[in-house]
């Protein structure tokens, strides 16, 4: 066992876990920050994407040895204050979850492409939203949800 | 179905159901009872009633006027937090901009539909039945409960009940001008000493819904994209503690522990758990737990699958198509041997498909914390539910039922997967040997995959005879694989006029775990009828929407949706050089015929599907958004299947492990737009969930055809198989 502490959303945590733990065990079963999802354990699905300076990361295939040195890490419940992130409300204007099971992950992924490229354009989108599978199919809603959240920022700032 | 004693329903679970605020609760009397309404604040009360009487509470309404409305079926992404509450809320005439959706307890004789026999209920989110068999009770409930309002206003105000209309949450009385909110009326509610039902008559007429039919957004899906939507994956607990199993990858072998001490010694293993096909860990911590999974060493015993290649019983499948005796029957129309015999030209073509697993987002999990002396039981788990809807807790536990109480929670995708209950007694089983401390039951991805339970994998022979005109006279489709209704479902043509018809199923086994998966047989089933009638009007040059079109002759709903389609996706218009249309129909409960257009990469023998077109008459439709939510994630789930998965099994063993090895569609993969146009219809409404999946192979193959003249018939059309037959 060995003691980290963790820059997430801003807040500093403390945790004792052994050596090597994956972050994502450490988000969800250590310090409660469920919204990141397990679902593949081997960064093929992006359930668990979440930021580590400002990059779209998967949080099961990191050790928590190597984000305790002051990274800063994100997760969907850091994304914004209440939930209003445009692209979390271009989420909800496009209806766009089914069981919203990967939805966190969708979110944190299209975040950390609209920081870095606010007009991306569709296959932009497309290529860079490759890695998040959806098993519900909603890939044309999450499309359809970037592309709003895009305009909407380009349009207000 | 167990003979449940009415006093024993548990008071405990329904109170702290009701517990949350003041208000009252309807309690509406079901089988004659006389209804009851009683106080929130009232515990005593509450328990009495619940003690006495086979109760029903569908709504609670505080004075504030906030309305919470519970929510029976399971939400797994299909939006029935929103379709149920909503018919409701038509009925009762509730402001919707005030409603709250809880989950009801899982209480089926209390909160089920109909279930499959008469007379019986079930709380069993499958079949896409949600909105189809709740309609009715929710309707009827709903107007109860304005009833219940309309009585007690009547009272009030000493009015003749049949002067008052409601509106928004509001009712009024148009001789005085008087008007009161629901929320006002709370203190003055009283019962009405029967309540009609409302199914005998009384309804809204359709054409004055408000809210079913509108545009509503989606209850649960804030919480869908804030990351706070819980899950039973996402429950934390004191004291909580951590399950994973060691399954294999031979389905229903044994095994045996060969260092059982050293994983003992494992820094925080608490425990190890044999079970018959299975090795349990239980842990302090999750991380704990998968540390000594991976370093189990287990000898595991053959099984029924030993020597089992599923990739070689094909040949085995078209030798048992060609035996003489014939299999159990399914469905029988006219004599097709008669047809055959007299026919002008037959058609003949054997179909296949692999295994495919249900894949859904969130791993199987569940929490189960059984109290110190075994008597009761807490589970929280996302279970598209059951015949029990304790989901063999009791059983397990040898406790009465009414012990057992099921927090349900969101399910990070069902597909049938979650139909299946064996997850929820692994958990009790490892919680109950915990007791008193709460356990987490894992299924890793790769457990999740290997020890899945398929959609089966089957072969299909079918012969179709046209006489002299061309017309169809027969149909015959045989059925080969193991899982009954699991490969017979969708094999009947009920829309399709053929005077002589013949389905049978001929029964393999292999050991291999199957169950439902999104559709079931009418993935298979549907490719194979679609792409053989696409081959008959190919040969007979024929168009494949003119030749359907007369099949559907005596079936004018589903020829509406066969023509709606043809028109929104320009059918007779030729394609962009490259590219071709395919068509197929579907019945799933509703009718949808779609629509694809494709292209091939003849280098690469990649299929890709550019758009996709349906027209769906699903009888009244609740929520039109989400209906046509279903139809786009039903065409891309179907697509995933249909272009790339695949679970081999060589040596009983299972090939794939997670997404590495098992690819699903992602989304450089999806067609530019999915196009849904939805028949306006005041019939019963029909599921929509299950519609748009099976007509992906079929449209596929049958645009295939056009485009190359050449048949796709083995699911899934990988490019190694669409090359091959592109060179074949």
């Amino acid at each position: 066992m060995a003691t980290y502490s963790l820059n997430i959303n801003e807040t500093l945590y403390e945790v004792d876990v052994a050596q090597g733990t994956s972050l994502l065990w450490v988000l969800r079963e250590h310090l409660g920050l469920t919204g990141t999802k397990y679902s593949c354990g081997i960064a093929q699905c992006g359930s668990c994407t979440i930021h580590l300076d400002g990059n779209p990361v998967r949080a099961c295939v990191l050790q928590v040895d190597n984000v305790a040195n002051g990274q800063k890490i994100k997760t969907i419940e850091g994304l914004s204050e209440n939930g209003d992130h445009p692209l979390q409300k271009a989420w909800v204007e496009a209806q766009a979850p089914q069981c919203g099971y990967c939805q966190s992950g969708q979110i944190m992924q299209a975040a950390a492409l609209l920081e870095k490229n606010p007009n991306p354009s569709r296959e932009e989108i497309k290529s860079h939203m490759n890695g998040v599978l959806c098993r519900c199919g909603t890939y044309l809603r999450i499309l359809e949800a970037i592309e709003m959240a895009k305009e909407q920022t380009n349009t207000t700032s | 179905m167990k003979n449940i004693s009415k006093k024993a329903i548990a008071p405990i679970g329904r109170r702290q159901f009701l517990k949350s605020s003041g208000g009252a609760a309807l309690f509406i009397g079901v089988s004659g009872l006389l209804p009851n309404l009683i106080s929130c604040t009232d515990a005593k009360g509450m328990e009495g009633q619940f003690a006495k009487h086979d109760v029903t509470a569908w709504v609670r309404i505080t004075e504030d006027g906030q309305i919470t409305i519970y929510n029976p079926a399971a939400e797994m992404g299909q939006g029935s937090m929103t379709s149920l509450p909503v018919i409701f809320a038509e009925e009762m005439d509730a402001d919707w901009s005030k409603v709250d959706v809880e989950f009801s307890p899982q209480e089926s004789d209390i909160y089920g539909s109909p279930g499959w026999q008469p007379g019986t209920k079930l709380m069993f989110t499958v079949g896409s039945r949600t909105t189809n068999s709740y309609y009715t009770v929710m309707r009827n409930a709903g107007a109860q409960a304005r009833y219940v309002l309309l009585h007690s206003a009547a009272k009030h105000w000493e009015v003749p009940l049949e002067e008052l209309t409601t509106g928004a949450s509001e009712i009024m009385h148009e001789n005085s001008g008087k008007k009161i909110s629901y929320g006002a009326l709370v203190p003055y509610l009283t019962m009405p000493e029967t309540l009609p039902d409302f199914n005998d008559g009384g309804l809204k007429d359709p054409k004055d819904f408000k809210l079913i039919g509108s545009l509503i957004p989606r209850t649960e899906i804030p919480q869908k994209v804030d990351g706070s939507a819980q899950f039973a994956i996402d429950l934390r607990l004191p004291d909580m503690v951590y399950g994973v199993l060691e399954r294999g990858a031979l389905h229903g072998a044994k095994p045996t522990l060969n260092n059982e001490s050293d994983i003992l010694a494992m820094d925080g293993v608490l425990k190890v758990v044999p079970f018959n096909y299975a090795i349990g860990i239980v842990a302090s911590t999750l991380e704990a737990a998968l540390a000594a999974k991976k370093v189990l060493d287990i000898t595991w015993s053959d099984a029924q699958a030993s020597g089992f290649n599923s990739q070689e019983i094909y040949d085995v499948y078209a030798q048992m198509a060609s035996a003489p005796e014939k299999g159990n029957t399914v469905n029988e129309v006219g004599d097709v041997d008669q047809a055959f015999r007299t026919a002008a030209k037959t058609y003949e073509a054997d179909f296949k498909n692999d295994y495919v697993y249900h894949a859904q987002m969130e791993p199987l999990n569940a929490v189960v914390q059984v109290a110190a002396d075994g008597q009761s039981a807490e589970v929280w788990v996302g279970s598209q539910q059951g015949p029990d809807t304790k989901l063999g807790i009791p059983d397990l536990l040898g406790i009465p039922h009414e012990a057992v109480n099921v927090h349900l929670q969101y399910l990070g995708g069902g597909f049938g997967r979650r139909s299946m209950n064996d997850f929820v007694l692994e958990c009790g089983r490892l919680a109950q040997q915990m007791a008193p401390k709460p356990l987490k039951l894992l299924w890793t991805r790769e457990d999740d995959v290997r020890y899945g339970a398929y959609r089966p994998l089957t072969l299909q022979r079918l012969k179709v005879s046209a006489d002299a005109q061309g017309n169809l006279s027969g149909f015959s489709h045989c059925v080969v694989g193991d899982g009954g209704n699991l490969v017979a479902s969708g094999a009947r043509n009920d829309h399709y006029t053929i005077p002589n018809q013949w389905v049978e199923w001929r029964e393999a086994s292999h050991g291999v775990r199957l169950k439902h998966w999104r559709s079931v047989g009418h993935g298979p089933n549907k490719f194979a009828i679609e792409a053989m009638l696409d081959e008959v009007a190919h040969d007979q040059g024929t168009d494949p929407v003119a030749l359907r079109s007369k099949l559907m002759a005596d079936s004018p709903r589903a020829l509406a949706t066969l023509n709606k389609v043809a028109e929104i996706s320009n059918w007779d218009t030729p394609s962009p050089e490259g590219r071709a249309k395919g068509v197929a129909f579907v019945e799933h409960g509703s009718l949808g015929t779609g629509v694809c257009e494709i292209s091939v990469n003849r280098n690469t023998g990649k299929i890709s599907v550019h758009h996709f077109w349906i027209a769906l008459d699903a009888g009244v439709v609740v929520q039109p958004d989400n209906v046509k939510a279903q139809m786009e994630g039903g065409i891309v789930m179907g697509l995933s299947s249909v272009l790339k998965e695949q679970i081999t099994i060589v040596d009983g063993q299972v090939q794939q492990r997670n997404y590495d090895s098992y690819a699903l569609l992602r989304m450089q993969e999806v067609p530019d737009s999915i196009e849904t146009i939805i028949l306006p219809s005041a019939e019963h409404p029909e599921g929509v969930g299950e519609t748009a999946t099976p007509m992906v192979a079929g449209a596929i193959a049958n645009a295939f055809l056009k485009l190359t003249g050449k048949r796709l018939r083995h699911l899934p059309f990988t490019p190694d198989r669409v090359l091959e037959v592109l060179i074949g």
